[in-house]
């Protein structure tokens, strides 16, 4: 099977340089003629598919390989489980829902809109419930954001693991969210019962059995969280959330509460298990961190990467990208082929969103040399993403989350793509 | 001197001045003393009036002007600011949904009986919590019918479920057990937890008085309470958890945002790079049906990269090479082969080479770790398996020069290989014994 795979990358390989070279070395009438050109092809005599047929279009079948995947050997069970985007096989920046990544702690329930009820409760001038018609007669505005599981990379902190982008780094997806500030339904409900906002909370929780509470700081409720019930244009998916999801632009995935049916202001943080037992970071002294809310600066080469090959001949290649940020905008992203010892400066897709992902090209060449390709992002703060061995130094091996190390791949002569780690 | 000229001066002296006022009617008394008789007087007073009304128009001209500017100052900061916010903004433009702190009237006032509910958090301090009690001896039995399935009958956790006792002092190793007992700070979130959104696939159905039994009994099987132990509201908020001062609160700014924000290095950013692991070896990457996302590279494959070669030498003319470019010294091979003399008493390479009191080294450049079947090895071998670590030039040098102090632990008595240029050559001896 293996040396099957080879050889017939080989065979490949080596037939696409010799086209290659043809196109070059021969005049173009040496060449025989293609006959998807000179014959008349099926599709361009017969007719195609009507209208009526697809109410709601999936990708074409020639696609199904773009598809969520999960690793079984990471949890229990795949109802309290986790699944990958496949970045490896994206471009631009937007996350087709019917791909992004699930996480459930208690399974992806369904809830009707007519079923959903939103309570705002604890330190307000009068607790109110909202129906999900209610939301939508809110001003509501539309945002690009990613959103990161904390978890994201953390099976790699102990050395190179998982060989793909879609499993070290497919815990990420971004999409453009229409819904309500939560500020506007805090101010609703009336804050005055609150007093001083300064050590407030609000503890925000899901109608699913899980119910997923996480406590967040009133500064950030009352800057950018959103109440959202769109995504990308269409209702959130089951998966994520339908129909009104949390966005807590920046911070971890775990605390954008799906299912959403309580919002609770308080003077103290719940400590619930989300914030406590999971979520939290153990340092090599065994002393851990909490609260560690915001995800920094990360980026990942998702093409080539070990699902996604190199295969086509030398000259012209295109390395492609993803960086993030929670702290704000991407303003750099630097690529390096060598495992760190030169660096150039990736073209950035487009400038500018804020805590959404941010793509990035590097227009380059390929001559069959091997390649340990890496790239690093910088944020609008100044933050360069840090190697494997800064982030071991500063926190030691026995962490799960927020690991945003620069990843490596290698990159062997035939194209072949692996995850590595490096010195 | 006509008045018209000196009014004219007089403006061009006084119009910068606000309360130049003063100052013109006194320069105009001196000259008219001067200049003038004392009949004039009453006249020169008359337009020294006149100048004086002029500059007092004057100055309030000055100080609309002053204003606009003002204005004008005003509108190039917002403007600032503006462009400022905008820029901050990025592609972003969405403007803000409108605030109204009088509130829009949607919704309706949640009912006592529905807060009730829903409100079910109980906190650190134990409010939220419902008055009940249970003891262990009720909750072993409740565990046992509800938890033990997944959790096992000691809570010890089934298959992947999680543990939930013991773990204690294992925090700071590198696989460290997490469980109730040695790592969740407040006995609040157990409580919250397990009434909240246990048992998996029924949750909400546990009484209170179950879920304190279910909590001491968890308590109990971590060694924190006696078997006559009782939980309730009343004696909850005074039980301290084992790992309550484990918890210190995000530091990430403090500990690495100044010392991750300089301006990063570019070029010959260190002299050379090596692989040090690599993820096929672990083989944990799912696979699907026959098409597999695992690639098979062979591991002698895998190159150095050295500062100032492997990013310049990338000609357009060069082939595409079959194999790697690791071409063997024969002279270096063969002095190697007979430095490694001094290791064949304990290791065997070679054609049909089997363990002695050393692991075989076929193959060892690339092999992982403490990974020969049927050899026993030390503790500290099977932990560099289980961390993926692989035998290369870097790993195999160190732990020759000094075994003792590379792998603390090992079982191989051997003071180590002081020449550099014996590690060298047996190096490459085993590295051909590799291929």
């Amino acid at each position: 099977m293996d040396s099957k795979m080879k050889t017939s990358r080989r065979a490949f390989l080596k037939g696409s340089v010799a086209i290659a070279g043809g196109s070059v070395a021969a005049s173009a009438g040496a060449m025989e003629a293609d006959p998807l050109i000179t014959e008349v092809q099926d599709w361009a005599t017969a007719t195609g598919v009507g209208v009526d047929e697809t109410p709601y279009g999936l990708p074409i079948s020639f696609e199904k390989d773009v598809v969520r995947r999960n690793v079984e050997w990471l949890t229990a069970s795949p109802i309290s489980s986790i699944n990958f985007t496949p970045i490896h096989a994206l471009d631009g920046t937007i996350t087709p829902q019917g791909c992004a990544f699930e996480r459930h702690h208690s399974g992806a329930i369904e809830l009707r809109k007519e079923d959903f009820r939103l309570m705002i409760n604890g330190l307000v001038d009068k607790p109110l419930v909202f129906s999900y018609q209610d939301l939508e007669r809110f001003p509501r505005e539309n945002h690009v954001y990613f959103c990161e599981c904390a978890a994201n990379t953390g099976m790699e902190w102990a050395g190179a693991q998982l060989n793909g982008a879609q499993f070290t780094h497919g815990m990420i997806h971004n999409m453009e969210y229409s819904g309500v500030p939560l500020r506007t339904l805090l101010t609703e409900a009336g804050l005055g019962a609150a007093g001083d906002l300064k050590d407030k909370w609000v503890y925000v929780e899901g109608a699913d059995a899980s119910s997923n509470g996480r406590s967040i700081p009133m500064e950030k409720a009352l800057d950018d969280v959103l109440v959202a019930f769109k995504a990308n244009g269409e209702a959130l998916r089951m998966e994520h959330g339908y129909p009104v999801r949390l966005v807590v632009p920046g911070w971890e995935g775990n605390m954008w509460i799906k299912w959403l049916r309580r919002i609770e202001v308080a003077d103290a943080a719940v400590e619930s298990r989300e914030e406590t037992s999971k979520y939290t970071d153990v340092y090599e002294d065994g002393t851990a961190r909490k609260w560690t809310w915001v995800m920094d600066a990360k980026s990942v080469i998702t093409s080539p990467s070990p699902q996604m090959p190199i295969n086509h001949s030398r000259g012209p290649m295109v390395v492609s990208g993803l960086a993030w940020s929670g702290h704000g905008k991407i303003t750099r992203v630097d690529v390096s082929k060598d495992g760190g010892i030169t660096w150039e400066k990736a073209r950035l897709g487009r400038q500018g969103d804020s805590k959404a992902l941010t793509r990035f090209y590097l227009d380059t060449e390929w001559n069959g040399e091997p390649m340990l390709l890496q790239s690093r992002a910088m944020d609008e703060t100044g933050y360069v993403q840090p190697t494997k061995q800064q982030l071991r130094e500063s926190r030691g091996e026995n962490s799960v989350y927020h690991n945003n190390c620069i990843q490596t791949w290698f990159v062997d002569e035939n194209g072949v793509v692996e995850n590595v780690e490096v010195s | 001197m006509g008045s018209s000229r000196m009014s004219k001066s007089l403006n061009q002296i006084v119009l910068p001045v606000a309360g130049g006022t003063a100052l013109a009617l006194s320069v105009a008394l001196v000259v008219a003393n001067l200049d003038y008789g004392q009949n004039k007087i009453s006249s020169l007073e008359q337009r020294v009036e006149q100048a004086t009304l002029q500059a007092e128009a004057a100055g309030r001209k000055a100080s609309e002007e002053a204003a606009v500017v003002a204005d004008l100052q005003a509108k190039i900061a917002d403007l600032q600011a503006f462009a400022k916010e905008t820029a901050a903004r990025g592609t972003d433009l969405t403007e803000k949904a409108p605030k109204k702190d009088t509130g829009y009237g949607l919704g309706r006032e949640a009912l006592i009986a529905e807060i009730a509910a829903w409100d079910v958090d109980v906190l650190p301090d134990g409010r939220g919590l419902p008055a009940g009690r249970g003891d262990v001896f009720t909750g072993e039995e409740v565990f046992a019918d509800k938890c033990a399935s997944c959790h096992g009958d000691f809570a010890e956790g089934v298959d992947n479920w999680p543990v939930l006792a013991g773990g204690f002092d294992t925090l700071a190793d590198k696989d460290p057990v997490k469980t109730v007992g040695s790592y969740w700070p407040y006995l609040s979130t157990v409580w919250d937890y397990v009434h909240r959104s246990m048992p998996f696939g029924e949750a909400q159905t546990l009484t209170a008085d179950e879920t304190y039994a279910i909590v001491a009994y968890i308590l109990y099987s971590n060694d924190l309470v006696d078997d006559d132990f009782e939980l309730s509201h009343e004696n909850f908020s005074s039980f301290d958890m084992y790992n309550k001062d484990g918890f210190v609160v995000d530091d990430r700014p403090d500990r690495e945002y100044a010392r991750w924000s300089t301006e990063p290095c570019m070029e010959n950013c260190k002299p050379s790079v090596e692989i040090t692991m690599r993820a096929t070896f672990l083989n944990v990457t799912p696979e699907e049906g026959d098409e597999t996302l695992m690639n098979h590279a062979a591991v002698e494959d895998a190159p150095t990269f050295v500062a100032n070669t492997a990013t310049t030498d990338s000609g357009g003319d060069k082939e595409v090479p079959d194999t790697a470019p690791l071409a063997a010294d024969p002279a270096l091979v063969a002095a190697g082969e007979k430095v490694f003399k001094k290791c064949k008493a304990c290791h065997a390479v070679g054609d049909g080479a089997k363990n002695k009191s050393g692991p075989q080294l076929n193959g060892l450049m690339g092999r992982m770790m403490g990974s020969v079947d049927g050899f026993k090895y030390s503790k500290a071998f099977k932990a560099a398996m289980e961390e993926g670590r692989v035998w290369n030039e870097v790993e195999l040098t160190a732990f020759l020069a000094k075994p003792k102090a590379y792998m603390k632990g090992t079982k191989m008595s051997f003071a180590g290989i002081r020449k550099d240029q014996d590690l060298t050559a047996v190096i490459e001896f085993l590295r051909t014994t590799s291929e």
